[in-house]
C-alpha cells in the first residue's frame, strides 16, 4: 500500500456502479487527501454525478473498496458519511428559502446534537463562527430566499463548515457567479485547504477551479482517463479529454441574404424574471440566447411560447400577433418548444416513444372523433428514422432510450407539426459527445431549410457552432447582441461573467 | 411497425393476473359451496347486482387516468336519481297507460343525464380553472350534490313509478338483464374513448406527465373538463339503474359503493397516480368483486365484514403494486 493511500481522507478503489444493464462507472480509483483540492471533470453522463452520489453514501457501488477517514466503509448512507465529514453542496444548495440565515447554516449541526428545543442564541452563534471563519458578513437574519446567487453559496458553504465537513464537494459551483464573485469564491477555497478541509469540484466548466486545484481527474462514459496535477491541464486538453476528440467547428452557413424576418418580439417585460426583450429572429437564422443561470433565460423562452405570461410586449411570427401566455396559441402559431429538462417537462416517460412523438400530431389525424391509428403510428415512425433514433421496438417506454435519443424523440414531436419557430433550450444538455455532434447536426439543417431557430443555452461551444447570432442576457436584460462568427469563446465567457 | 403480440406478452400483462384472480375466486366459491354459487338462480342475480357500481368504477376509472379521483360518484349518482324520481312521480302515475308513462320516463332520464353532466362540469370547473386537487374538490361537491338531493326529498325515499320505469334495472333482452347491457355498452365506449380517440391519448398522456402535456400545447382546461363530464354522466345512468331496481330513490342509496368504486378501478390495474389504466382490467376486476361479495354472503359472512375486507384488499392491492414489493418480487426470481 503506498502512503498516499494510508493518508488519504476518501479512498476509492475499483469502483464500479451498473444501473439496469447501464455502466455508469467501471472500475474508477480516486482518492483524496486533506486540504487538496480536486476538479472531477467530465461531459454530462460520464458518470460523475454516480461517483459523487457514492461518495455522498446516496448510492451504494456494485462493486470495490471505500475508505473514507481511515476506515473502510463496507455499508455506507449518507447520514454515516455526512457523519465522517463528507458535505455535498448541490447546484440549488438545498437551502430552506424561508428559513433565515442562521437557521439554515446551523440546520444540520442541530439536528446532529440531538437537541430537543430550537435555540435561538446557539442557532446564531453557530452561524457567526461560521461565517467568521470564512470571513464574509451576511445579515444573520435574512430570509434566505431574498439573497443573491452568490450569497446562498456562502451560506451553503457556512453550513457544510458548521456540520465539521473535512471534505466538501461543489457541484457546478462557478455556473451562476460573475468573474468578482468567481474570485472571492477562490479565495475562500484557498483558506479551507490551508485548515485542512478537502475539496471536489464537479464541473463541465473548469477554467475558473484550476487555478486553485492540485488535481485534476477526468472520466468519460464511466471510465478515469486522465488524472494528474492541475498545472498539466488547461481548458482545451480538459475538453480534450473529456470528449475524446478535437471537436471540429463547423460555423454555421450563412443566413440567406433578404430572407424575410419570421418571428418579432418587442418589449417583452415580466416583473421580476426579464425586461424589455426585443428581437428579430429571420427565417433560416440560429440566434442564441445565453446568460448565467439565473439570468432569465428560460423564462424568456417560457414567455415565448406561452408558459409564461409577460406583463407587456408583443410577439409575431410572419407578421401575426401572437396571443400571450397561451401555449396552445403559440403552437397553432407554429411554434414549437423543445424544452431544457427532459424528464419533467419534455418526455411523458412511461409512455412509447411513438406516443411521445404522435402527441404532437392527434388533431390532423382525427377525424369523427376516432384516430387513424395506422397513419398516426406510420407519420411518427417515418420522423424517428428521418431523426435516426436508435430502438428496438417504437413501443417500449422512452425511458428506455438513451439522453441523445431522447432529446431526438422530443425534436420529432415538433418537427412532424412543421414548426416556423423552433425554441430549443439546452438542447444538448444530458447528451453524449456523439449524440451532440448530430444534434448540432440537426439544427444547422432545419435552419437551411428556413426554420427560424432559438437556441437558449449556456454551453458556448454550443452557442458558437450553431447560432448567427447571440443574445447575452444579466438580471433579466439583453446586455449584448454578437456576431456568431466574430466570436471566440473567451470573448463570449467574458462578455457572460464580467 | 407492426406489433406483435406473443404469449409472453399476455401473460406478463397486469390484466393477466387479473384474470386468474377472477377464475380462482370464481372456482374457490363454486368449490365451496357448489349448488348456491352455480345456481341460474344465483348468476342472474349476480348479473343484475353488479352493473349498478361497476359503472360508478368506470367512471372512476377515466377520472383516475388523468392522476384525479372522482369521490363525488355516488352523490351525482343520486342526485340524478332524485331528480329523475320525483319527475316521475310529479306527472306520472301507476295508472298511466304505457306510451304515456314512457315519455315521461325519457324526460326523466334526460333530466338525469342532464344533471350528471352539469354536476362533472362542476367537477371539471373546480379541478381544471381553480386548480383544486380533484380528491378535495369532488369530496366538497359530492357532498353539495348528496346536500341538493336531500333538500329536495327531506331525506325520505321518492316512491310510486309507473311500471315502465322498471325496464331500466329489472327488464332482460334476448334474457340478458339489461343493466348488464348497459354497463357492456359503457365498457366498450370507455375502452374506445381510451384507445382510439385523440381525447384518450391526450388523457393517458396528462396521466403520465401534466407537465409535459403542458409543455406538448394540450388543451389540459378543456381536456379535464370532459373527463369529470363523462364521469358525471355514467354515475347519473348508475343512479337510475339503482333508481329502477330498488323502485325508489333516496339521497343516501349505495354509500358503500364510493369505496367499491375506487377499490375496483385500482384492482382493474388503473394507476391511482394516472397514466396508465385498461377497461378491460376493470372488467374482470369487477367480476372478482362480485364473485367474493356473492360467494361471503352465501357463506353468511355479516355485511359488515365485507367493507372490512374490501378496504383490507385496497390497501393489498396498492402495497402490492408499489416499487418496493415489486423489487421484492424480483429479487426471488432465479437470476437469469
Amino acid at each position: 500500500m503506498s502512503p498516499d493511500h494510508d493518508t488519504a481522507f476518501v479512498d476509492l478503489r475499483a469502483i464500479t456502479k451498473r444501473y439496469a444493464g447501464v455502466t455508469a462507472l467501471d472500475s474508477v480509483d480516486f482518492t483524496v487527501q486533506p486540504g487538496e483540492a480536486v476538479c472531477l471533470a467530465g461531459e454530462n453522463g460520464s458518470g460523475k454525478s454516480t461517483l459523487i452520489k457514492i461518495i455522498s453514501g446516496v448510492e451504494p457501488a456494485t462493486a470495490g473498496t471505500i475508505r473514507i477517514a481511515g476506515q473502510d466503509r463496507p455499508y455506507l448512507n449518507p447520514r454515516i458519511s455526512a457523519a465522517a465529514g463528507v458535505m455535498v453542496i448541490f447546484q440549488d444548495f438545498s437551502l430552506f428559502p424561508n428559513l433565515s440565515v442562521a437557521e439554515n447554516i446551523a440546520f444540520a449541526t442541530q439536528l446532529s446534537t440531538h437537541q430537543r428545543f430550537f435555540k435561538a442564541k446557539a442557532v446564531r452563534d453557530i452561524a457567526s463562527a461560521a461565517l467568521d471563519r470564512i470571513g464574509v458578513r451576511i445579515d444573520l437574519d435574512a430570509r434566505v430566499e431574498t439573497l443573491p446567487v452568490a450569497q446562498k453559496q456562502l451560506v451553503a458553504i457556512c453550513r457544510a463548515l458548521a456540520s465539521r465537513a473535512q471534505l466538501i464537494i461543489m457541484d457546478e459551483p462557478t455556473t451562476a457567479l460573475t468573474e468578482k464573485e468567481v474570485r472571492r469564491l477562490q479565495g475562500i477555497i484557498r483558506m479551507l485547504k490551508d485548515e485542512g478541509v478537502a475539496v471536489i469540484f464537479v464541473s463541465h466548466k473548469l477554467g475558473e477551479v484550476l487555478a486553485v486545484s492540485e488535481k485534476v481527474v477526468v472520466l468519460r462514459n464511466g471510465k478515469k482517463v486522465a488524472e494528474g496535477p492541475a498545472s498539466e491541464f488547461d481548458t482545451q486538453s480538459l475538453t480534450y479529454h473529456m470528449t475524446g476528440r478535437d471537436v471540429p467547428e463547423v460555423p454555421p452557413s450563412d443566413v440567406t441574404p433578404g430572407a424575410e424576418t419570421l418571428m418579432q418580439v418587442k418589449g417583452l417585460t415580466k416583473a421580476g424574471s426579464f425586461a424589455d426583450i426585443s428581437f428579430d429572429l429571420m427565417a433560416g437564422e440560429v440566434l442564441g440566447i445565453t446568460g448565467l443561470l439565473g439570468c432569465g433565460r428560460t423564462s424568456v423562452a417560457k414567455a415565448l411560447f406561452g408558459l409564461v405570461s409577460p406583463d407587456a410586449g408583443s410577439i409575431t411570427v410572419a407578421g401575426r400577433p401572437v396571443p400571450l401566455g397561451d401555449p396552445q396559441a403559440a403552437s397553432l402559431a407554429r411554434i414549437g418548444y423543445v424544452p431544457e429538462d427532459r424528464l419533467t417537462e419534455g418526455l411523458f416517460l412511461s409512455q412509447s416513444i411513438l406516443r411521445n412523438v404522435a402527441v404532437g400530431r392527434l388533431d390532423a389525424h382525427s377525424s369523427g372523433g376516432f384516430l387513424d391509428m395506422t397513419r398516426l403510428a406510420d407519420e411518427a415512425a417515418d420522423w424517428l428514422r428521418r431523426l435516426k433514433v436508435k430502438t428496438p421496438d417504437v413501443n417500449a417506454p422512452v425511458q428506455s432510450l438513451s439522453g441523445g435519443n431522447q432529446q431526438r424523440v422530443a425534436l420529432a414531436r415538433w418537427l412532424s407539426r412543421a414548426p416556423r419557430v423552433l425554441l430549443l433550450n439546452g438542447p444538448s444538455v444530458g447528451v453524449d459527445v456523439g449524440s451532440k455532434a448530430d444534434i448540432h447536426d440537426i439544427i444547422r439543417d432545419l435552419a437551411r431549410q428556413g426554420i427560424g431557430i432559438i437556441v437558449i443555452s449556456d454551453d458556448l461551444p454550443e452557442l458558437l457552432s450553431t447560432c448567427h447570432r447571440i443574445l447575452v442576457m444579466r438580471e433579466g436584460r439583453i446586455i449584448d447582441a454578437l456576431d456568431g462568427k466574430s466570436l471566440t469563446e473567451d470573448d463570449l465567457a467574458h462578455r457572460l461573467a464580467s | 411497425m407492426t406489433t406483435r403480440i406473443s404469449t409472453r406478452d399476455v401473460t406478463t400483462a397486469p390484466e393477466f393476473r387479473l384474470l386468474v384472480i377472477a377464475v380462482f375466486v370464481f372456482g374457490l366459491m363454486a368449490v365451496l359451496s357448489p349448488e348456491r354459487f352455480l345456481s341460474t338462480q344465483n348468476l342472474t342475480s349476480m348479473a343484475f347486482q353488479f352493473p349498478e357500481f361497476a359503472i360508478l368504477a368506470l367512471a372512476m376509472t377515466i377520472a383516475m387516468m388523468t392522476g384525479g379521483i372522482d369521490l363525488s360518484v355516488v352523490g351525482v349518482a343520486n342526485l340524478s336519481a332524485v331528480v329523475a324520481a320525483i319527475i316521475l312521480t310529479q306527472y306520472s302515475n301507476a295508472d298511466m297507460p304505457a306510451s304515456q308513462s314512457a315519455i315521461w320516463l325519457a324526460i326523466a332520464i334526460a333530466a338525469a343525464l342532464c344533471i350528471g353532466a352539469t354536476a362533472g362540469l362542476v367537477n371539471g370547473a373546480l379541478v381544471a380553472f381553480f386548480g383544486l386537487p380533484p380528491i378535495l374538490a369532488t369530496l366538497g361537491s359530492g357532498l353539495v350534490f348528496t346536500g341538493f338531493a336531500i333538500a329536495m326529498t327531506g331525506g325520505s325515499a321518492v316512491m310510486g313509478f309507473p311500471s315502465t320505469v322498471a325496464l331500466i334495472g329489472n327488464a332482460t333482452l334476448f334474457g340478458i338483464p339489461v343493466p348488464l347491457i348497459l354497463f357492456a355498452v359503457l365498457a366498450v365506449v370507455l375502452h374506445l374513448i381510451l384507445t382510439r380517440t385523440a381525447f384518450g391519448l391526450r388523457v393517458t398522456m396528462y396521466g403520465a406527465n401534466p407537465l409535459a402535456a403542458l409543455y406538448a400545447a394540450i388543451d389540459i382546461n378543456r381536456m379535464l373538463l370532459k373527463v369529470y363530464v363523462i364521469a358525471g354522466l355514467f354515475s347519473s345512468i348508475a343512479g337510475l339503474i339503482v333508481m329502477s331496481r330498488a323502485n325508489s330513490a333516496k339521497a343516501d342509496y349505495g354509500s358503500s359503493y364510493l369505496l367499491l368504486a375506487v377499490l375496483i378501478a385500482v384492482l382493474g390495474g388503473v394507476n391511482p397516480y394516472g397514466g396508465y389504466g385498461r377497461v378491460i382490467g376493470v372488467v374482470l376486476a369487477v367480476l372478482s368483486m362480485q364473485f367474493l361479495s356473492s360467494g361471503l354472503n352465501m357463506l353468511q359472512v355479516s355485511n359488515f365484514a365485507r367493507e372490512l375486507i374490501w378496504g383490507a384488499l385496497l390497501i393489498l392491492v396498492m402495497v402490492i403494486n408499489t416499487h418496493a414489493v415489486t423489487a421484492l418480487r424480483g429479487s426471488f426470481r432465479p437470476k437469469t
